[in-house]
């Protein structure tokens, strides 16, 4: 329900972070991802961040070099997905600082602990940067 | 340790991958890794199961299988370090899911860390039971969970909520333990747990009425409370987004309150103070303040009625629709489309504004601005919207297209106030979008074009003009073909000329010109050129000066490779040449379509077999479908008096000539009718050759019509010498078919003799030949007589292709059944006997009369001996 998936995929389509909160095989998968990717990249500035996509809605939005792709229902808040992507990089850069693409890259764990704090099965848990990383920190803080 | 375990960290096989320029490469690459992984697995290396674990997961985002890696998460799981159990519940949340059984086995491990003193280990559980447990997990685990829901740290509660959401989903019938736990996460300060806390109540309602209704009277106005809190609520850093205090939670209270209050009279008069605060304070110049917005209409508009409410609503709304953002817009129009069913007043007043989305650059836009278009639509301002769409189909995308112009078609055809506006609306989509118009669309337009009589001089005039920009669009091309072929003479006579023509003069042979071309036009698919021949057929009847040109073009295509064409063309061919007398009777007009009932088999889509859709396809046993055969069986049936519906199908034929089961002598008369019909034409095709053509009846020609197809490939079947049937069939096959045939004469039906007797006659008689009828009738039938023909040689010499031909008035049918035999040996050594039925529409006013006409050869000399036959008893 809500979020169906959250990806990361750089401007040639490769991706770097794959969340699914439903079950697709791997082929179905790739097969979503690169159509979606295509549809997305394919899309200039000035048009919206939202894009029809069979049975739901994809709401992107690019950082530099990383496009950040979030699958919705169709009953989704649009608006309020943007805010959330946007949340979501703002709280990565505040533990990476000056988080780029090659951070997300060579800490994918780090990355998908954070989004585990934020999302659980397709809703959102937590908005709250501090409570966020607080237990992020701690993990690194111990070993 | 093995030497080449997975010695590499997760950041030099990254390196690794990314250095990889080609996919083998990066396939070897991985191939490498998962292989020393593997190894390190069945070795239970414990040193770098957590390296491992990590690779395993970047290996599986870029797609590569990694199942291999299951067990491992679990071991990870089971761990006592933190970290282990950390990257192993990640491992297991990211390479499984709910349908492995491999997650049965960690149903232990997460029970014993849902009971864990760290807690983070138990929040770590409750995340990788939230995203991933399946239904029997969910029932073993629901009382740890619920317990959890009460725990003493902020987080765990709410990832504790979070989880019940995923069992009450999995397992609805423990919903109603959550709901008491449920109600009292809603009175939380902690914004993460409020938040939860929220969505489970929503998906509580959504999931059990009761907790709809416990929610509904105890807690509206607590959370109405909350709401007021939150968008009061100063400057909070923690949850501050561009100046608004935590727009997430805004958001999903408006939500559960859009829940609560639908459909509710009370909850929704104790949310309308909020909803008009919130409606209007939040700043709309911000992102989060316009996702706010959006939640807030969404919500009026599905709560109960509140005038004053509503207008707000759908003044935010045109706001939004008139702003710069794509996204906003967007929203908007989606939120237009809900807003319509409530008040669709409000909703025209933007209509300007709609249209222009129609054609805005973005597509996403472009695509809901047009559903909200359709939806638009009355009979005020149908005209109007559809001149701006049509306006714009011609300069849209391709892609956009199709939807564009079902849209069109449906908008026209539902809202047109008078056909002659429905028909100029569809003349000028068709040239533009004729390829994406669908089938249905056009059948309409002719059942409406054959129904508004006094239109057709000037519907078949601008279908000729369009014809010559626009040749290329199918659609248009058919329906332009059909009409030309229909009105054809209206099309060269400037019949029926409307005030605002300007008069065009078209000679015959330009019409005849038009469809010549479109048939040639090789991108017009199979269906087109058929309808095209069948025009052209129309027209050498109606227009007789360009009767020779039009036949010369159908003889051109006798030779198609094209089955349809071929056959289309070999019969249309015949029609001209041979039977002038019946051309103009079998391409009368169309009569009108009715549209009720057309449209009641359209909505019921079943294809008709016969008569008015011109495309329903008519189902014959060589699979063929053959679209308009079913206007010329319709005329058939229209033109001949005496219908014996030959809709016999030919598999019934088929049937019939290979002998399989013949017919008994109890069938019906029609049956047999067709079966005599089939074979007679059989005989005609062979003996087309032969310079005295046999003529059977007019009836029979009509509806042998639809027989006539099976000959052919019964003809092919039998692999005869005669290859296709061209005009000289070698009388060899014809012999041999004769003696398939005169197999069939005995079968032939013998009628009971137990009719009223009737003298024999002798029809003709001359020098050398006597000719003689012996009559019968069947007791129920008296407009029918069987007829028994017996030839007698009186001349010393044998006749050798004794031919017997007979023709008769309209108000008789005639059938002759293959002759004994066509060798009549002299002065009466035996005879020839053929049996002949007529049928009488007349019976009783006038007696049967006959021409008959005898050939021969003699030493070589083909003879000729005609007579009339006048003297049949008056009662017969």
């Amino acid at each position: 329900m809500g979020i169906r998936f959250i990806l990361m995929v750089n401007k040639q389509g490769q991706t770097r972070l794959a969340q699914y909160y439903e079950y697709l095989t791997l082929e179905e998968r790739r097969a979503l991802e690169g159509e979606i990717v295509r549809k997305c990249l394919a899309r200039n500035e000035q048009q919206c961040s939202f894009v029809e996509h069979r049975n739901y809605k994809i709401v992107y939005r690019r950082y530099a070099s990383l496009f950040f792709l979030v699958g919705v229902d169709n009953e989704e808040n649009e608006l309020a997905i943007l805010e959330f992507i946007h949340l979501l990089v703002e709280t990565m850069d505040r533990h990476f600082g000056n988080v780029c693409e090659l951070d997300i890259m060579f800490h994918l764990e780090k990355a998908h602990f954070m989004l585990e704090e934020m999302v659980m099965n397709g809703c959102i848990v937590e908005t709250s940067k501090a409570n966020i990383l607080s237990p992020i920190q701690l993990m690194d803080k111990a070993s | 340790m093995n030497p080449f375990s997975s010695g590499t960290r997760l950041r030099d096989m990254i390196r690794a991958i990314r250095a990889c320029k080609t996919a083998a490469e990066e396939r070897a690459v991985v191939r490498k890794e998962c292989a020393a992984i593997r190894a390190a697995i069945s070795e239970n290396d414990q040193d770098y199961r957590h390296r491992n674990l990590a690779k395993l997961m970047f290996i599986h985002m870029l797609g590569y299988p990694t199942h291999f890696g299951q067990m491992e998460c679990l071991k990870l799981i089971a761990s006592p370090g933190f970290p282990e159990k950390r990257i192993g519940y990640l491992g297991l949340m990211l390479l499984l899911d709910e349908r492995q059984e491999v997650l049965m086995l960690v149903t232990n491990s997460i029970k014993q860390d849902l009971s864990h003193t760290n807690q983070y280990i138990v929040g770590l559980a409750l995340c990788a039971l939230g995203n991933i447990c399946s239904a029997e997990m969910a029932r073993d685990l629901a009382p740890e969970v619920e317990r959890l829901l009460q725990f003493r740290d902020p987080n765990i509660r709410k990832k504790a909520a979070l989880c019940s959401i995923r069992i009450v989903k999995k397992v609805p019938d423990l919903a109603e333990n959550f709901i008491n736990p449920a109600a009292s996460l809603l009175k939380e300060k902690h914004h993460g747990v409020l938040l939860t806390g929220i969505q489970l109540c929503t998906d509580l309602c959504n999931i059990s009425a009761e907790a709809l209704e416990y929610f509904r009277k105890k807690c509206t106005d607590g959370l109405v409370k909350v709401l007021k809190d939150v968008a009061n609520s100063p400057y909070a850093p923690e949850y501050d987004v561009s100046g608004i205090a935590d727009p997430f939670l805004h958001i999903k209270l408006l939500k559960l309150l859009r829940v609560l209050g639908q459909g509710d009279a009370d909850a929704s008069d104790s949310m309308n103070d909020i909803l008009a605060q919130v409606a209007t304070k939040t700043e709309s110049n911000k992102n989060a303040g316009n996702a706010i917005l959006y939640e807030c209409v969404s919500t009026i508009m599905t709560i109960e009625e509140n005038g004053g409410l509503r207008v707000l609503a759908v003044n935010i709304l045109g706001r939004f629709l008139s702003s710069r953002d794509n996204n906003i817009r967007y929203v908007a129009l989606n939120m237009l489309m809900k807003a319509i069913a409530l008040d669709s007043q409000a909703v025209q007043r933007h209509r300007a504004t709609i249209l222009e989305c129609v054609k805005d650059s973005d597509a996403s836009i472009r695509k809901r601005a047009l559903e909200l278009v359709y939806l638009l639509v009355n009979e005020s301002n149908v005209k109007s919207l559809t001149k701006e769409l049509i306006d714009y189909l011609e300069i849209s995308d391709p892609e956009f297209k199709g939807d564009l112009t079902a849209k069109i078609c449906s908008i026209v055809e539902k809202f047109s106030p008078e056909k002659i506006w429905y028909i100029d609306q569809m003349l000028k989509v068709l040239p533009k979008a004729g390829n994406y118009v669908k089938d249905e669309v056009w059948h309409a337009l002719i059942v409406v074009i054959t129904n508004a009589s006094d239109l057709h001089g000037y519907i078949v005039r601008s279908l000729y003009r369009e014809l010559q920009t626009a040749g290329e669009q199918e659609t248009l091309v058919r329906v332009a073909v059909w009409c030309i072929g229909e009105y054809g003479e209206m099309l060269v006579g400037n019949a029926g000329m409307l005030n605002q023509e300007d008069p065009i003069t078209v000679t015959e042979s330009d019409a005849v010109d038009v469809i010549e071309t479109a048939i040639k036009c090789h991108s017009l698919d199979l269906a087109t050129r058929a309808m095209c021949l069948m025009a052209l057929l129309k027209l050498s009847s109606r227009f007789p000066s360009c009767s020779q040109r039009i036949n010369d073009t159908i003889i051109h295509y006798k030779e198609s490779l094209v089955l349809e064409l071929q056959q289309r063309a070999i019969e249309f061919n015949y029609i001209i040449e041979k039977h002038q007398n019946i051309r103009s009777a079998l391409v009368e007009r169309m009569p009108v379509l009715d549209e009720a009932t057309y449209s009641g088999r359209r909505a019921g889509s079943v294809p008709a077999a016969v008569s008015t859709s011109q495309g329903a396809p008519l189902n014959l046993p060589n699979g063929v479908a053959k679209p308009t055969a079913a206007p010329l069986v319709d005329l058939l049936d229209l033109s001949s008096d005496e219908v014996s519906a030959p809709s016999s199908s030919g598999g019934d034929f088929l049937h019939d000539l290979f002998g399989v089961d013949l017919p008994p002598a109890s069938s019906q008369p029609g049956g047999n009718h067709a079966q005599k019909s089939g074979t007679d034409v059989l005989l005609d095709l062979l003996s087309i050759g032969t310079p005295l053509a046999q003529s059977t009846s007019m009836a029979d020609m009509l509806s042998s019509g639809d027989e006539n197809k099976s000959p052919a490939d019964i003809l092919d079947k039998l692999g005869s010498p005669s290859g296709p049937p061209s005009q000289a069939s070698p009388p060899v096959g014809s012999s041999s078919m004769m003696d398939l045939l005169d197999g069939f004469g005995p079968v032939s039906s013998v009628p009971e003799n137990n009719g009223p007797t009737y003298p024999s006659l002798v029809a003709f008689e001359s020098s050398s030949l006597r000719v003689t009828f012996n009559f019968s009738k069947q007791p129920g039938n008296p407009q029918t007589t069987y007829v028994e023909a017996q030839f007698v040689n009186k001349s010393p010499n044998a006749y050798s292709n004794f031919v017997f031909q007979a023709a008769v008035p309209k108000f008789l049918q005639l059938h002759l059944d293959p002759a004994s035999s066509n060798t009549l040996p002299a002065s009466g050594n035996g005879s020839i006997t053929q049996k002949l039925r007529l049928k009488n529409s007349q019976h009783g006013k006038k007696s049967l009369v006959m021409r008959i006409r005898i050939g021969y050869k003699i030493n070589d000399k083909d003879v000729l001996e005609e007579g009339q036959v006048n003297n049949f008893p008056r009662d017969l």
